[in-house]
């Protein structure tokens, strides 16, 4: 076979059918489509691939079985290491992951590692549903706060190496922000809750409608035999810029947003009793991932208009390519250089309009991004009926403010060791945002695997 | 699944439900919430705990079924199951031996303050509670309530029982005649506004108990946010209490008609197909 440059593409709805509907966008490799881009592979001696990817996949291995055209070998590789491998293909940030490591990039485009996995994980859910592996059971008990991406990947670890794990949810469903953030049609909650079922299967108990912090605290499930704890409760609280008239009707924070779409299905109301209100104009603020999801929701939704309100230029946005393609060819407009810095309202309480403020950029910043600066006298009116505040969220405080002795940093994240996971109470361990701050879904897995295997090590003793 | 065990009806459309929860009613504080969420397809919808018993393992929910959503709950009967139920939620009320204190309950609010009057009492303090609604058919737990006051006075609009007026009325001739340390107040937003209005000038610090629109209730949607101060604060976790006299009751009041036009829309697809409102 003759080695092409480009990687094959995946099928995707169309955009002018996909805007009207939450169906998933990119519709996945066929068996062909797969095995063709897996032969692109050189399966280097020294694949630095697998050094780029958080959860140590053996990734030429798997794309080895799949150029063989054994699939179910090639699942096997990647459920021994990744226990999400179809949320993992979907929503990774592959391009600064593992491709971007891929030799084939140097001079073409890399093996599309992250759409084969999505193919392998896929294939295995539909065909064969890999039974766990039968393991001696250890005789310790696991709590796991969170049941995000971060505290699924350390139950299954710990599950796997044989511990009782439980795994208590604040929300009705397991899944974290795979289930209140990521839209349908980026992440099938079918496909989160399938995964979430293996790891079920592999004995971990979930507990769901469980506030720790309130329903118990930390000492609570020590004292109740717990020999552990991991804390991965994520980035739970929304940030705002505290502009005048911030509080509005019709400016939502991206998180009530999203969850009143994603987790509480407000898309099918009233068949689903939760509502949502959607304007013809519809801002967004902030240009990360969340904040496409956001902008192409609305759309999805009945806005008119969607824009992306960005106070960078398109260089320094934060979302993945794929993602700002996506809304693009979707008709999400991006106004950059621009920042709201006061809202409008009516008689009723309800945003009308909101004034912005034009940026240029400076000198780069501490983030290594250059910094937007604001021009004096570059005010503008823009009319808009919704808003959405994407710009990040903080820590939540419900653990930490009933966890003393657990030491924080200035920004209320708790403090852990980066490795291990490790926090300032002893048999307290955490990972995940609460721990970096909002980042990505595969970093939080990362440090769930680290923190399980330091737990483990703890249990059995091998270091204190 | 969280077995209800009783409902009972306490006054014209006021419905108790006492719901088996164990872990809650173990941890369930005075001025505390619950989210619950009935069925697959309902809403997160917070409601206040009114009373708890550790012994048990129960707590009790009293809610006036308006909207959609308190109405599909009312038609729920004992021995019937609610899907999903969470909490404690919120933080506890500060209860300390102030001295003097006002305990008020408009309308439902009866139901959360009870809890309060109760911790305030057993802390030591003077309770002087008022509770009033527009009507004696909207009044319940006279006799709860006076059980864990020094004093109970009440109030109706129209008169039918007690005093005729508001509970701001019998509020500021109490504060005319002696020293109150500490208000509460738990009732409709205008209610709380006004009672907030009438203990400024005597500056008493006055807490009220907020319940605007929430989803998750534990601090990531936002949804909830007030205005205090100059400082936006979330009900679910800096809340559901707070300073009377920082609240911007007009915005608040605001922020709770968001979906009103969504919630005529899901009562008329509930009823009788038509949006009648027969029963």
């Amino acid at each position: 076979m003759s080695l092409r440059k480009s990687r094959v593409e995946m099928p995707a709805q169309d955009p002018k059918e996909r805007v009207k509907n939450f169906k998933e966008v990119a519709l996945g490799y066929t068996s062909e489509m797969a095995r063709e881009e897996a032969s692109r592979c050189l399966n280097c001696k020294n694949p630095l691939c697998k050094k780029g990817c958080p959860v140590e996949v053996d990734i030429p291995e798997f794309i080895s079985a799949l150029k063989e055209d054994d699939p179910a070998r090639a699942a096997k590789i990647l459920k021994n290491k990744n226990n999400l491998p179809a949320i993992c293909g979907r929503v990774c940030p592959q391009e600064n992951q593992c491709e971007m490591h891929c030799i084939l990039g140097k001079k073409g485009e890399p093996v599309a590692i992250g759409r084969l996995e999505r193919f392998v994980a896929d294939w295995e859910r539909e065909q064969v549903n890999l039974k766990p592996e039968k393991v001696e059971t250890i005789n310790k008990k696991v709590a796991i706060i969170g049941s995000g991406p971060a505290g699924l990947t350390a139950a299954a670890d710990l599950a796997k190496l044989g511990y009782q794990v439980t795994i208590f949810e604040a929300l009705h469903v397991p899944g974290g922000v795979l289930m209140y953030g990521i839209p349908e049609f980026r992440l099938p909650k079918e496909v989160v809750q399938q995964e979430i079922n293996y790891i079920k299967k592999l004995g971990v108990d979930i507990q769901v409608n469980f506030v720790v912090g309130k329903t118990a605290t930390i000492a609570d499930l020590l004292e109740e035999g717990y020999d552990a704890v991991f804390i991965g409760t994520g980035a739970g609280l929304p940030n705002f810029m505290n502009l005048p008239g911030e509080n509005l009707n019709g400016i939502y924070s991206a998180n009530e947003f999203l969850t009143r779409t994603n987790l509480m299905k407000a898309y099918l109301f009233p068949q689903y009793a939760t509502p949502i209100k959607i304007g013809k104009k519809v801002a967004v603020i902030g240009a990360g991932n969340v904040a496409m999801d956001a902008a192409r929701t609305a759309l999805r939704l009945g806005a008119e208009e969607s824009y992306i309100v960005y106070r960078r230029s398109a260089e320094e946005m934060p979302a993945r390519h794929e993602e700002v393609e996506h809304a693009r060819e979707e008709g999400v407009q991006f106004l950059f250089l621009t920042s709201p810095v006061a809202y409008k309202g009516d008689e009723k309480g309800h945003v009308r309009a909101m004034t912005c403020q034009k940026f240029a950029l400076g000198d780069p910043d501490e983030s290594g991004r250059r910094k937007p600066v604001a021009i004096p006298g570059s005010e503008f009116d823009m009319e808009v009926d919704t808003v959405v505040v994407a710009i990040g969220q903080g820590p939540n405080p419900l653990v930490p403010r009933t966890t003393p002795g657990l030491i924080l940093t200035k920004k209320g994240n708790i403090q852990a060791d980066e490795e291990t996971g490790a926090t300032s109470l002893p048999n307290v361990f955490a990972g995940g945002d609460i721990v970096t701050g909002a980042a990505t879904v595969i970093l939080a897995m990362g440090a769930g695997k680290k923190a399980a295997r330091a737990i483990h090590r703890y249990l059995q003793g091998i270091e204190k | 699944m969280y077995e209800i065990l009783k409902n009972e009806v306490l006054g014209s459309n006021i419905y108790l439900f006492e719901v088996k929860a164990a872990r809650i009613a173990a941890k369930a504080e005075a001025g505390q919430f619950v989210i619950i969420r009935l069925h697959e397809t309902a809403e997160r919808i917070p409601l206040t705990i009114a009373d708890y018993s550790r012994e048990k393992g129960t707590i009790t929910i009293i809610f006036q079924a308006v909207g959609a959503s308190t109405r599909e709950l009312a038609e729920y009967e004992a021995g019937q199951k609610i899907l999903d139920l969470v909490g404690p939620l919120g933080v506890p009320s500060e209860i300390e031996n102030y001295g003097t204190v006002v305990c008020i309950g408009g309308g439902v609010g009866i139901a959360p303050i009870y809890p309060i009057a109760r911790a305030l009492k057993e802390a030591g303090n003077r309770v002087i509670s008022i509770i009033g609604a527009r009507s004696r058919d909207l009044l319940f737990w006279k006799e709860k309530m006076a059980a864990v006051s020094d004093e109970l006075l009440i109030a109706t609009d129209d008169g039918s029982e007690g005093r005729k007026g508001f509970v701001t009325d019998v509020l500021k001739d109490l504060l005319e005649k002696e020293k109150i340390e500490r208000v509460w107040a738990i009732g409709p937003m205008v209610m709380m506004k006004a009672v907030a209005n009438t203990t400024r000038p005597f500056a008493v610090k006055t807490i009220v108990s907020l319940n605007p629109i929430m989803v998750d209730g534990t601090g990531m949607c936002g949804a909830c946010r007030v205005a205090v101060g100059k400082e936006t604060k979330f009900a679910c976790v800096d809340g559901p209490e707070f300073d009377g006299h920082e609240v911007d009751f007009d915005l608040a009041m605001k922020r709770l008609a968001i979906f009103k036009d969504e919630e005529q829309r899901i009562l008329a697809k509930g009823q009788c197909g038509g949006g009648c409102g027969c029963h």
